[in-house]
């Protein structure tokens, strides 16, 4: 089964790497963009076919090691698709 | 004192740590691969700079699952003192050793150079030849040294004396000019609860000869032979 993490910078930390990509997309000329917060995409492949079981393996792999609860928070999908 | 240095695949101030090490105690310092689970008998165990697991994921969060790790908690748990230097206080952060977390630096460049910092106490292992009203001269050389906690961490971490170094001017004056990296309340270096685990990312053992440029940082490890 395949998992789909995606890690983000909790609302309220400050994101100097997405504050500088808005600065570029402005640069290109590119209107309109009033935030950009970047995160991280993460692709789990589990060897688990219960989902129920799968989900509790990925709470404790973005608990302890896929993010740092101090600054961001995760959320994932499990799926084929 | 019998000190040990944890090295990790990517540390690149082990040696420095070392050399520092060994000029202030006349012994060379116990080297320990991250891969061991066991440490010597020990006094102090330092967790050097570098870039250990290249950075994968977050600074630090790969060498925080390290076998030795679960030693140096528990030896920390028993009082040893830990000194964590700059990867080494990511290091810190990540096993929950100590608050908070270093983010990417506000200006997102690596930062390579002298700076001031001054020591908030004095009555710790670490810090008992320091004054704690001067600053000190020590060069830093990171990319992720933004140190953030959220606003009550900080208001504790402040009220129970954990804030060990704080970046300031020349003459010792807590200045927004002087933060070099975006850290929230120009917050340098951290205690843990005992004041015996230190995360800092100056590097002290990069300042500990006069010929290297300064010798503020010698004085740290000078602290530590006394105490320990």
């Amino acid at each position: 089964m395949k998992a789909r993490v995606t890690v983000t910078l909790k609302h309220g930390v400050l994101d100097p790497q997405g504050k500088a990509i808005a600065n570029a997309l402005a640069s290109l000329g590119i209107d309109g963009v009033s935030g950009v917060r970047q995160g991280k995409f993460i692709e789990v492949e589990l060897a688990e076919t219960d989902p129920a079981l799968a989900r509790a393996a990925l709470e404790r792999m973005c608990k302890e090691l896929l993010a740092n609860p101090v600054i961001e928070n995760y959320r994932y999908e499990l799926g084929d698709a | 004192m019998r000190a040990s240095v944890i090295v990790f695949p990517g540390s690149n101030c082990d040696r420095d740590a070392a050399v520092a090490l060994e000029a202030v105690t006349g012994t060379p310092p116990r080297m320990v691969w991250h891969g061991d689970s066991e440490l010597p008998q020990t006094d102090l165990i330092v967790l050097p700079g570098g870039f250990s697991y290249g950075d994968y994921l977050r600074s630090g969060a790969m060498a925080a699952h390290s076998p030795i790790m679960r030693e140096v908690a528990a030896r920390a748990l028993e009082g040893v003192a830990v000194l964590g230097i700059c990867n080494g206080f990511q290091v810190l952060t990540e096993t929950g050793l100590l608050p908070g977390t270093l983010m990417r630096n506000a200006s997102l460049k690596f930062i390579c150079k002298d700076v001031h910092v001054r020591p908030e106490r004095n009555d710790t292992v670490f810090a008992k030849l320091y004054a704690t009203d001067s600053a000190i001269k020590i060069p830093i050389a990171h990319k992720d040294g933004n140190y953030f906690a959220d606003d009550d961490t900080l208001d504790r971490l402040e009220g129970e004396g954990q804030v060990a170094f704080r970046y300031c001017g020349e003459d010792g004056e807590i200045a927004p000019e002087a933060n070099p990296n975006g850290s929230q309340r120009n917050i340098a270096g951290l205690y843990d609860k005992t004041g015996r685990v230190l995360g800092l990312m100056p590097h002290p053992e990069r300042a500990a000869d006069p010929a290297l440029g300064g010798a503020d940082g010698r004085r740290l490890f000078e602290s530590l032979i006394s105490g320990l």
